[in-house]
């Protein structure tokens, strides 16, 4: 060190230059910093200014109460109930293995409904988004969660409301259910209108009515923090909640009609002619809808699907049976309106029929044959096959076929019956586009009995039934009645069904009468103890398309290949208020299975029913119920 | 100009008090507007800590400390900082080493060391004002302009700590140190040629700490910054919402407890590192301009005084401590605005926190020293 050096002034100019330097720089680096906040607070003043803008306030939807289903009197059907379910939000989790642990102690976490959640975690979703965990909490568990609150950070128990359906079982095809909407169905509805929704309709009603049920959506501009906890309500709009459906339906009939099968395979569906109110609609067996409102276990499923039974399937109004003899008083009402045969022509039944260069034999039911006295109302009674092979041989496929169709045959009339098939109404360009054949004089033989090519659904039959029962005039088969009050108006009425001698509806119907009625009636058992004027008349269907290499029981399998029976009516004959088909898979003999759950039905309908004070008016008024819960 | 400025503050306020504030070795001019920076730091703070009022108390008594310490550093003749430079080093030092081998800490860095469990300090701290002591002690001994082996000495005792800190690893910080050492030699009249030289030097390096000495998590920081976009919800939220807080504020500002973005928590830090963004948020452009400007006057006021100190040690250390004071300053708000790397730096004598307002409020007092102690 050499002090000898070391001037003080030299030293002091260095450091007086490089502190004006120093200076300098200082203020070059200030005014960086100035014109980088004059940039972010004047140049991009107005695009940060909603950004922090979006940031805090946030619309939020709010999804509207769904409309609530009534059957005709008023009872309810599809409701919606306060539910809690528990919910997670991951962000704000500080230790999900710990919490999902805590979750489970005390409210217990089954192994799917652990694996539900892991699986939701990993897909995408909005940040802070919650999922649900739990669904269905009662009020034990919901205590429990509150005290231990303080230990479960992220983790939340909210309201909401839940389809219900008090009737389950009974109306579980027909009303249908809702469940969690899926990623078509977010594609096919209105993205805006169901923004906070999470539930639609997946069948019945509730799919068909999804529109009106849903209602329109409102919403809150809420001021959240960055944690999506909502501080303040700045703004809102109410939903307004769905519309409130009455159906035609009867909720008791149904239940009786869904008892009289006892279990067994089979559908049934009652009309009221003079509206065309579906009265009941039922499918056997059934399932309990609301497994599906939470997203139903895969066990459930499993087993609803894979069960020989079929109880998911829709036998109603997808369902298609040959419609076997049930077909006699409509064909036989083409055969007059051809003008092929009169009420008075008798014919000569020996028990089997044969074409001209065929040399197959056409057999009736009877082996030995009905005689030689059938004309038309016998052979209705008695359901004579070889009397309509005869006359069906007369009339021809471009008579009977077109005349089926006015009743509706081979096509959905229905209103409001979404998914209901058109089953099959054969004709000779059917045939040749699907089977590449013409057609030929055997087949109309066999449509002359309602078998071969021809399907029907249960729906489609009562339809038919009801039809005829109002002497041709058309009302669409509609299952709902009021949509919020406003009653429902037929869109695509058919032409009604014009015959040359109306009165031939009458001696049609006193024929079906007779099927009662008659000592050789073939479903003369109903007659006993009957109190009003019935009509019907019954029908097998040889049951086609059963594997045989499927695995069941050879006495199962047996059972299985029994014909179907089939049962229409209508009563009173008089002034019918309610038309009926009845399907009993593998239920062999119309007149002791199918007739009597069309005559249980129709005495509940017209007996019982009729004691109780009519539609309260009241239930008119119930258009916004919703609103109120 | 600049000349001329100073030389007004010199003069202005200094009147009828100039010999009652000089026998306590205050300097009246800075100390009034260190005062003004305080009392409208409180201000903001209360804001942004959602008007906690028990937050805005605990950092009135830190002041008080603060102020303390600067009160009784001040009175201390610049030649006890003399004496004692290589001492107070040596002893940080052998701290930031018991530091790496028994510190404790938190979120994945050892900062601080505990005393006998009684209580715990931050090694780091006592360097930002041992490092500029011990160059200045270092630089004044020898010839200035310094020559090669003397740039080469005090780089290696500027190295030896920043390396240290950066094992902390706390790399703003070692980062901030290095620049207050490499700033006396700076004061001391280093050769622009070895200025230029430096700068090609850490443009060589930068690529080598990149793969060598940066944590995955200071990367992250450094890509976050090139692209906040990129992770929104991440790394890149801080800044986004900082510089939205900032822009929506406008030219006039939402006012004061208005500022959405730091009231509704979108913006994290908002007491500490990020409550520039917050006070921009509240006040606009016209209350971020006349807070720079009264940064300015504080750091012209220092420099001022430094020059005006009696000896090449006192002005070395003068001069760095108050230019190292505006680079908390530069580095806080470039990195809140966007233009600088999160680095973790509290802006001074605003963001809450004891350690960093007795940190500065100390060199303060060596600076209110050096220049009230001119007579020999």
């Amino acid at each position: 060190m050499s002090f000898s050096h070391k001037d003080a002034e030299t030293e002091k100019a260095i450091f007086a230059r490089r502190a004006i330097m120093a200076a300098g720089l200082v203020m070059a680096l200030l005014c960086v910093l100035a014109a980088r906040m004059m940039f972010l607070q004047v140049s991009q003043h107005e695009l940060f200014a909603s950004k922090s803008e979006n940031n805090r306030v946030q619309i939020k939807p709010v999804a509207p109460i769904r409309g609530l289903i009534f059957d005709r009197n008023g009872i309810l059907l599809a409701e919606n109930l306060p539910s809690h379910s528990l919910s997670v939000v991951p962000e704000r989790v500080q230790d999900m293995d710990y919490t999902l642990a805590l979750i489970d102690t005390l409210v217990g976490l089954s192994a799917s409904e652990t694996k539900r959640f892991e699986k939701r975690l990993k897909q995408w979703r909005r940040p802070f988004e919650a999922i649900t965990i739990k669904y269905r909490l009662d009020e034990t568990e919901i205590a429990k969660l509150m005290v231990n609150a303080y230990f479960l950070e992220g983790v939340e128990v909210e309201a909401e409301l839940v389809r219900h359906y008090p009737r389950g079982r009974d109306f579980a095809h027909v009303l249908g259910y809702v469940g969690q909407m899926n990623e078509k169905e977010k594609r096919r509805l209105d993205a805006a209108q169901y923004k906070a929704t999470r539930r639609v309709g997946k069948i019945g009603i509730e799919r068909f009515y999804q529109d009106k049920l849903h209602g329109t959506v409102g919403y809150q501009k809420v001021e959240t923090n960055a944690q999506g906890r909502i501080l303040d309500i700045l703004e809102r709009k109410s939903p307004k909640p769905g519309q409130n459906l009455i159906l035609n339906l009867d909720a008791d009939l149904q239940h009786v009609a869904m008892e009289a099968f006892n279990g067994r395979r089979g559908s049934l569906v009652a009309i009221n002619p003079k509206t065309g109110g579906i009265l009941a609609m039922v499918s056997s067996p059934s399932f309990d809808p609301n497994l599906f409102v939470n997203g139903i276990s895969f066990n459930d499923y499993n087993r609803l699907r894979d069960s020989l039974d079929k109880p998911l399937f829709d036998r109603a109004s997808r369902g298609q049976y040959p419609p076997g003899s049930t077909m006699k008083p409509f064909i036989g009402l083409s055969f007059l309106q051809a003008e092929i045969t009169q009420w008075s022509e008798k014919i000569d039944d020996p028990g089997w029929y044969m074409l001209e260069n065929d040399n197959r034999v056409y057999r009736d039911w009877k082996r030995r044959g009905h005689g030689n006295y059938i004309n038309l109302r016998q052979a209705i009674i008695q359901s004579c096959d070889v009397y309509f092979y005869e006359m069906s041989f007369r009339a021809g496929i471009d008579n009977i076929g077109p005349f089926l169709g006015q009743f509706g045959f081979g096509e959905n009339t229905a209103l409001d019956v979404g998914n209901a098939l058109p089953a099959l109404l054969p004709d000779r360009a059917w045939k040749k586009k699907y089977r590449g054949r013409s057609w030929y004089a055997g087949d109309t033989l066999n449509l002359g009995l309602g078998q071969g090519f021809m399907l029907t659904t249960p729906l489609q039959l009562a339809t038919a039934m009801s039809v005829f029962a109002n002497k041709g005039k058309w009302n669409q088969a509609k299952l709902v009645q009021y949509v919020d009050g406003q009653e429902l108006i037929d869109t695509a009425l058919p032409a009604d069904v014009e015959i040359k001698n109306p009165q031939d509806w009458d001696r049609m119907g006193r024929a079906m009468e007779g099927v009662i009625k008659h000592y050789m009636g073939t479903a003369k058992a109903l007659n006993n103890n009957l109190n009003y004027r019935l009509a019907g008349k019954t029908g097998t269907a040889q049951v086609v398309g059963i594997k045989q290499n499927e695995e069941y029981d050879s006495e199962a399998l047996s059972e299985r290949q029994r014909d179907h029976a089939l049962f229409v009516s209508y009563a009173p004959a008089d002034a019918p208020e309610i038309a009926i088909a009845v399907i009993v898979e593998n239920g062999e003999s119309a007149g002791r299975t199918a007739g009597p759950i069309a005559r249980e039905v129709t005495d509940f309908y017209l007996n019982s029913l009729k004691q109780r004070p009519g539609i309260n008016s009241d239930v008119f008024g119930l258009s916004n119920i919703g609103t109120e819960l | 100009m600049a000349g001329d400025f100073l030389r007004q503050l010199d003069d202005s306020g200094m009147g009828r008090g100039r010999n009652f504030f000089q026998k306590l070795h205050i300097d009246l001019p800075l100390f009034i507007m260190l005062l003004v920076l305080v009392l409208c730091g409180l201000f903001v703070l209360y804001s942004a800590s959602g008007q906690n009022m028990h937050m805005v108390s605990r950092q009135m008594v830190y002041f008080g400390i603060g102020f303390g310490c600067m009160f009784v550093i001040a009175q201390f003749n610049p030649y006890w900082f003399q004496l004692a430079a290589p001492w107070i080093f040596g002893v940080g030092i052998i701290a930031l080493i018991l530091v790496l081998i028994m510190g404790v800490g938190a979120k994945g860095a050892q900062r601080w060391l505990s005393i006998f469990g009684l209580f715990r300090f931050q090694p780091s701290e006592v360097m930002k004002l041992a490092v500029p002591m011990m160059l200045a002690w270092f630089m004044a001994a020898k010839i200035m302009p310094p020559n090669l082996k003397v740039i080469l000495q005090a780089l290696i005792l500027i190295f030896i700590p920043t390396l240290l800190i950066m094992r902390q690893p706390d790399l703003g910080t070692s980062l901030l140190i290095a620049v207050s050492g490499l700033l006396v030699l700076l004061f001391a009249g280093l050769s622009w040629r070895w200025i230029t030289l430096a700068f090609m030097v850490v443009l060589g390096v930068a690529p080598m700490m990149w793969y060598g000495v940066m944590h995955a998590y200071q990367k992250q920081r450094v890509l976050t910054f090139l692209d906040p976009e990129s992770d929104p919800l991440g790394a890149g939220w801080n800044i986004i919402q900082s510089k939205t807080a900032i822009g929506s504020g406008g030219i006039e500002g939402k006012g004061w407890l208005q500022g959405t973005q730091s009231q509704l928590e979108f913006l994290p830090e908002r007491h500490t590192d990020f409550i520039i963004a917050v006070f921009a948020e509240e006040q606009g452009l016209i209350g971020v301009l006349m807070l720079l400007i009264l940064y300015l006057m504080i750091v012209m006021r220092g420099i001022y005084m430094a020059s005006r100190a009696r000896d090449s040690f006192s002005r070395l250390l003068g001069g760095s401590l108050i230019v190292t004071f505006f680079m908390y300053v530069f580095v806080n708000i470039g990195m809140v605005s966007g233009i600088l790397p999160v680095v973790g730096v509290p802006l001074p004598l605003v963001s809450y926190g004891g350690t960093s307002i007795v940190t500065l409020m100390a060199a303060f007092g060596v600076i209110m020293s050096v220049y009230t102690h001119r007579q020999m």
